[in-house]
C-alpha cells in the first residue's frame, strides 16, 4: 500500500483527497474528487480515501465498485418504483375479485381487460411482487445498501476522528463559506468563539486555530437507516421460511369447538356467538344522511365470542380441554395467546344447522304427517327410521346446491343450499321410492310416489372466519423500522456544521461547511459575529458558478 | 345552531381567511420593500393565516365531536386535512426563512385542494369496521402532514422554476412549466364545472347495461354534469337532457367509470378555457408573466427550502405511510403488508424521495433539477391520493 505521508506529518491511506488531519490537499488524488485548483474542495466523506475510488483491478474490485456508486444505487431504486408501479395497472392475482366469474388467471386478465390484460399475465405481472426478478431488485438493493455503506463509513470515521483545528490554508481558503479579516484583533476572535459556543458549538483550540463543531452524530444518521433497512431486508427474507411464519385459516360455527390449525392439536376454540351489526339509520342521527344516500346496510362490527382452551391431557383418546381464555374477536382486535394470533377475517351468515322434515300420503290433501325427523346438516345419519316400519334413506347429500349443465353437484362443503337424493322404504311399498327436496324444490322422480316429503322447520347459525397467525420475524421487522427512524431523523433533522478559525499573521481567516442546511450555518455566524469587526463569510459557490457560465 | 353548521362556518371562515391571506402576501411582495426587513402586509398576511388555521382546527375538532370519530375517514375529509397539512406547513416554514413569496403560492394550492375535497360527499359518515381503531388518526393525520410539508417542497420548486426557466424562447422545459400551472387550472375547472351544476341541481339518469360476475344487469346510472361521455349502451331515461356525444370506451372499468371519464372531459374543457383566456389577457405564458415578479427572491434559497421540506418531510412520510400504516395493517388485516395498490404507490412515493435525497449528494442535481423533482414527487402523491383512490380501487378506495 502506497501510504502518503503529508507536510503535517500524517500518514494517509492509499486514495485519500484532503488529508485525514490537516485537510490540506494531496496533490495527485485531486482528480478522484474532480477537484479544480482553482474551484471549491469536493467535502464529501471529508475527501478521505474509499476503496471503491482507488482500487481497479481485480474483479471483487469490479463489483465493488459497481454497488458503491450512488448512482447505480439510485437507478436500482428507480428501477424498483417504475417496477413496483407496474404492478398495480390490474390487480394481482390474490385481489381477483372472489365474486368474479373466474378467479383463474389465465382466463381472467383476457377476460376482463383483453389483449392488455392477456400480455399482463403473460409477463407474469400479476404475481409481480413474488416474481424472481423482483425479488432479485429488491436483494440488489441491498447488496448496494451494504456495500455503499461501508465503502464511506470507514473513511468518513476515520477522517472526522483525526481532523484536528489547525488546517492548511489550501483547505480553509477552498471552503464554500469562507472571509479574510486584515488585521483581526484577538478580542473579536474570541467573542467570535464564544458567540459559537453559544449556539452550542464544540470548540477545539490548537496554536490559536480554532475548529468549532456541532451535530457530528448526524453524519452517522445514513449509515444508521441503512442499518435497519438492512434488518428489515433479512426479516423479509426469514419471513419466507416456513418455521419463522404460520398462516391458517379455520371456520368454525356458532356452537362449535374445533382444534386450532397450525396449533399441533394442543389448542381448540369455540365459537359461541357470531355478531354482525350494523348502523341504524333511524335511531343514529349523526349518520342519517350519510346512510340514507348510501342505500345499503353498512357494518359497524364484525365479532366472534370465543373460548380458547388448551389441551391438557388426555382420556381414553380424548383430549381433556381446558378453557383458559373468554374474549372477543373484533375487526382491529385479534385475540393473542401463547404466540398465535387470531383475526376476524370473514363469516357465513345464516349456514343451516339441521332441517326437520315430515312424512305424508301423497294422496292426504291435509298433509297430515306420518312422521318427523331432523336432519343434522354437518353429519347426517345415513338412515333414520320412523313410525310404522318406514325408512328413510339418505342416498345423496349436496350441503351446497347448485344445477351445472344439468348436473346436480355441491358448490362447496357448507351447509349453505342443502338438497338431497331421498329414499324411502316403507312396508307397503315393493321398491323404494325417491325424491329429491331442497330449499324450494321437491320433486317426486317418477311423478308416481306414494310419499311425499316436506320441510317442516330448519335452524340456522353463523359461521366466523379466523386467520391463525404467528410471525416470529414480526419483532425484527420492528426492529429495523426503529433503527431506520432514528437514522433518518438523526440524518435529516441535525446537520454537521464546521467553522475553522484560521488565524495567519495579523489576519483572520473563516470558513464554514456543513452537510446541509447552508441557510441555518450562515445564521449560527451571523449571530457569532454580531458586534465584531470580523467579515461575514460569503458564498463562493455563486462566484464558482459565474466561472462556469 | 347546531354543532355541525358551526363546523362548516369554521371551514368556510377558513377558505376565506386563506383567500384574503394570499391577497396580502401578493400585496407585500409587490410592495417596494423599505428597510425593515419585514413588511407590514407580510406580517398581516401569516397572521390571517395562522387565524385561518385555527379557524380550519375549529372545524376539525367539532366534527370530531359530531361524529365521535376523527374526520378523516373520507376523501372530503382527508382532503381537507392535506389542505390544513399544506397550510401548518407553510406557517412552520415560514417561520424559519420568513418568505412572503411561498404563502403566495402554497395558499393558493391548499385551497385549490380543499375547495376540490367539497366536490365529494359531505355528509359525516360511520366507520366500517376495518376504520375503527386509534391507528386511523395516528395513521392518516402523519401521512397527511408529511404530505402537507412535501406539497412545500412542490410549492418552492414550483416557484423556482417559474423564477429560474428561461422564458425568451420556447422550449420543453417552458412547455412542461406550462402543463403544470394547466393542471391547476384543471382542478379550478373541475371545482368550477361541479359548483355550477350542483347548483343548478342538474341530473341525467341512465338506463345502463352492464356485465356484473358475468350476468348482464341493468342499473341507473346517474349524472351531475351533462353527459359528454355517456354510459356504453345506455340509454337516457331524463328527458331534456344531454344524451351522451360520444360514449365512454368500454376497457374503462368499475362501475362509476362513465361519471367519472365525463367529468374529467368537463374539468379539462374547463380549465382550457379558463388557461386560454389568461392567456389572452397576459399574452404570453403564465410562467412568462409571473417571471419578473420573483426576480427578488433569491434562487439558493427556494432550492434551500425544496430540499429542507423533503428532509422534514421524508422521516415523517415514511413514520406515517409505511411504519404506522404496517403496523395498523398487521392488526387489522393480518398482514402488514400487502401488496394493495395504495401501499404500492406509498412504496413508490418512498422510492421516489429516497432517489432524490441520494441525489442530492451528486453534484449537479442541486437547483433546477431538484425542483423539477420535488414538482414529480408531489404528483405521484396526488396520483395516489386522487387517481388509486377513483380508479385502481383496493382496500383505500373511499369516495
Amino acid at each position: 500500500m502506497n501510504k502518503i505521508k503529508c507536510e503535517c506529518g500524517h500518514v494517509n491511506p492509499e486514495g485519500t483527497v484532503l488529508c485525514e488531519s490537516c485537510g490540506k490537499p494531496i496533490e495527485e488524488n485531486q482528480h478522484l474528487d474532480k477537484n479544480n485548483k482553482k474551484k471549491l474542495l469536493n467535502m464529501r466523506y471529508d475527501g478521505s480515501a474509499r476503496r471503491s475510488q482507488t482500487y481497479n483491478q481485480s474483479i471483487i474490485d469490479k463489483t465493488w465498485n459497481f454497488f458503491s456508486s450512488v448512482k447505480v444505487g439510485v437507478w436500482l431504486i428507480v428501477i424498483a418504483l417504475i417496477a413496483s408501479a407496474l404492478g398495480t395497472i390490474y390487480p394481482q392475482e390474490m385481489y381477483i375479485p372472489v365474486n368474479a366469474v373466474t378467479r383463474d388467471p389465465a382466463i381472467y386478465y383476457e377476460a376482463q381487460f383483453g389483449l392488455p390484460g392477456k400480455i399482463y399475465y403473460q409477463l407474469g405481472f400479476h404475481n409481480l411482487y413474488s416474481s424472481w426478478w423482483y425479488m432479485l431488485l429488491i436483494a440488489l438493493i441491498g447488496v448496494s445498501l451494504v456495500i455503499c455503506s461501508i465503502d464511506r463509513v470507514v473513511p468518513l470515521h476515520r477522517a472526522l476522528k483525526l481532523q484536528k483545528p489547525k488546517r492548511h490554508e489550501t483547505f480553509v481558503n477552498r471552503q464554500r463559506y469562507f472571509s479574510e479579516t486584515k488585521d483581526a484583533s484577538k478580542e473579536d476572535i474570541n467573542k467570535f468563539v464564544n458567540g459559537l459556543k453559544k449556539a452550542r458549538y464544540r470548540i477545539h483550540t490548537e496554536d490559536g486555530h480554532v475548529l468549532a463543531e456541532k451535530g457530528r452524530f448526524s453524519r452517522w444518521g445514513p449509515y444508521v437507516n441503512h442499518i435497519g433497512l438492512i434488518i428489515i431486508l433479512l426479516a423479509a427474507m426469514l419471513r419466507m421460511t416456513s418455521f419463522m411464519f404460520l398462516d391458517e385459516y379455520v371456520w368454525v360455527r356458532e356452537g362449535q369447538q374445533v382444534v386450532i390449525p397450525g396449533t399441533d392439536n394442543q389448542y381448540f376454540i369455540e365459537n359461541k356467538n357470531f355478531i354482525l351489526e350494523t348502523y341504524d339509520p333511524e335511531n343514529d342521527e349523526r349518520f342519517r344522511d350519510a346512510l340514507e344516500k348510501q342505500n345499503e346496510m353498512v357494518p359497524s362490527n364484525f365479532q366472534t365470542d370465543v373460548i380458547i382452551s388448551k389441551v391438557t391431557g388426555e382420556e381414553s383418546g380424548e383430549p381433556t380441554l381446558e378453557p383458559f381464555i373468554e374474549d372477543e374477536i373484533r375487526m382491529n382486535h385479534p385475540l393473542k395467546f401463547d404466540g398465535f394470533t387470531l383475526y376476524q377475517q370473514g363469516y357465513q351468515l345464516n349456514e343451516f344447522s339441521n332441517m326437520s322434515f315430515k312424512l305424508y300420503r301423497t294422496d292426504d290433501e291435509a298433509e297430515t304427517a306420518i312422521d318427523t325427523f331432523t336432519i343434522d346438516l354437518t353429519s347426517p345419519e345415513r338412515t333414520y327410521e320412523l313410525e310404522d316400519g318406514i325408512e328413510i334413506e339418505v342416498a345423496q347429500y349436496f350441503p351446497d346446491y347448485v344445477l351445472d349443465d344439468g348436473e346436480p353437484r355441491s358448490e362447496t362443503n357448507f351447509p349453505r343450499n342443502p338438497a338431497f337424493v331421498i329414499r324411502v322404504n316403507a312396508p307397503d311399498l315393493e321398491t323404494s321410492e325417491v325424491s329429491f327436496i331442497g330449499i324450494g324444490k321437491n320433486i317426486d322422480a317418477t311423478g308416481e310416489n306414494q310419499y311425499k316429503l316436506g320441510i317442516v322447520d330448519f335452524e340456522t347459525h353463523n359461521v366466523s372466519g379466523l386467520t391463525v397467525r404467528k410471525d416470529y420475524t414480526l419483532p425484527l421487522f420492528g426492529i429495523g423500522a426503529a433503527i431506520f427512524m432514528i437514522g433518518v431523523i438523526q440524518g435529516m433533522y441535525w446537520q454537521h456544521r464546521r467553522v475553522w478559525i484560521h488565524p495567519k499573521n495579523n489576519d483572520v481567516l473563516i470558513a464554514a461547511h456543513t452537510n446541509k442546511n447552508w441557510f441555518g450555518i450562515k445564521r449560527d455566524i451571523e449571530t457569532a459575529l454580531k458586534d465584531t469587526d470580523l467579515k461575514m463569510v460569503i458564498d463562493q459557490q455563486d462566484e464558482d458558478e459565474d466561472e462556469e457560465i | 345552531m347546531t354543532l355541525v353548521t358551526l363546523s362548516a362556518i369554521f371551514l368556510y371562515s377558513a377558505f376565506g381567511l386563506y383567500s384574503i391571506a394570499t391577497i396580502m402576501f401578493g400585496l407585500s411582495f409587490k410592495d417596494k420593500e423599505t428597510n425593515k426587513k419585514k413588511s407590514l402586509t407580510g406580517t398581516i398576511a401569516i397572521w390571517l393565516t395562522i387565524i385561518g388555521l385555527a379557524s380550519q382546527i375549529g372545524y376539525f375538532v367539532t366534527r370530531w365531536i359530531v361524529s365521535g370519530h376523527a374526520p378523516i375517514s373520507n376523501m372530503f375529509e382527508f382532503m381537507t386535512f392535506l389542505g390544513m397539512s399544506i397550510v401548518l406547513a407553510f406557517i412552520v416554514i415560514y417561520f424559519i426563512y420568513r418568505l412572503n413569496v411561498l404563502g403566495l403560492f402554497a395558499l393558493p394550492i391548499a385551497l385549490i385542494i380543499i375547495a376540490y375535497a367539497s366536490m365529494f360527499p359531505r355528509e359525516i359518515s360511520p366507520l366500517v369496521p376495518s376504520l375503527q381503531s386509534p391507528w386511523l388518526p395516528i395513521h392518516v393525520s402523519t401521512v397527511s402532514l408529511s404530505q402537507g410539508i412535501l406539497g412545500i417542497s412542490f410549492v418552492a420548486g414550483l416557484i423556482y422554476l417559474i423564477r429560474q426557466i428561461d422564458q425568451s424562447v420556447r422550449s420543453k422545459k417552458t412547455f412542461w412549466l406550462e402543463t403544470i400551472l394547466f393542471t391547476l387550472f384543471v382542478f379550478v375547472g373541475f371545482i368550477v364545472m361541479t359548483t355550477t351544476f350542483k347548483i343548478m341541481d342538474y341530473q341525467a339518469v341512465f338506463e345502463v347495461d352492464v356485465m356484473e360476475l358475468g350476468q348482464e344487469r341493468t342499473v341507473m346510472m346517474e349524472y351531475n354534469l351533462p353527459a359528454i361521455a355517456g354510459p356504453a349502451d345506455g340509454t337516457l331515461l331524463t328527458e331534456g337532457k344531454l344524451d351522451g356525444i360520444i360514449s365512454t370506451p368500454s376497457w374503462m372499468q368499475g362501475k362509476d367509470a362513465p361519471t367519472k371519464f365525463n367529468t374529467l372531459i368537463w374539468s379539462i374543457i374547463a380549465g382550457s378555457i379558463f388557461y386560454i383566456l389568461t392567456r389572452l389577457i397576459l399574452r404570453k405564458r403564465i410562467g412568462a408573466a409571473i417571471q419578473p415578479h420573483l426576480m427578488k427572491t433569491k434562487p439558493d434559497l427556494l432550492d434551500e427550502i425544496t430540499y429542507r421540506a423533503i428532509a422534514i418531510g421524508f422521516p415523517l412520510f415514511t413514520l406515517g405511510g409505511l411504519i404506522f400504516a404496517a403496523i395498523w395493517a398487521q392488526i387489522a388485516w393480518d398482514r402488514f403488508w400487502g401488496w394493495d395498490p395504495k401501499e404500492v404507490w406509498a412504496l413508490v412515493t418512498w422510492f421516489f424521495y429516497a432517489a432524490i435525497l441520494h441525489l442530492r449528494l451528486s453534484r449537479g442535481w442541486h437547483g433546477e433539477k431538484s425542483a423539477w423533482l420535488a414538482v414529480i414527487g408531489f404528483a405521484i402523491i396526488m396520483f395516489n391520493l386522487i387517481v388509486v383512490n377513483l380508479v385502481l380501487a383496493g382496500l383505500h378506495s373511499y369516495a
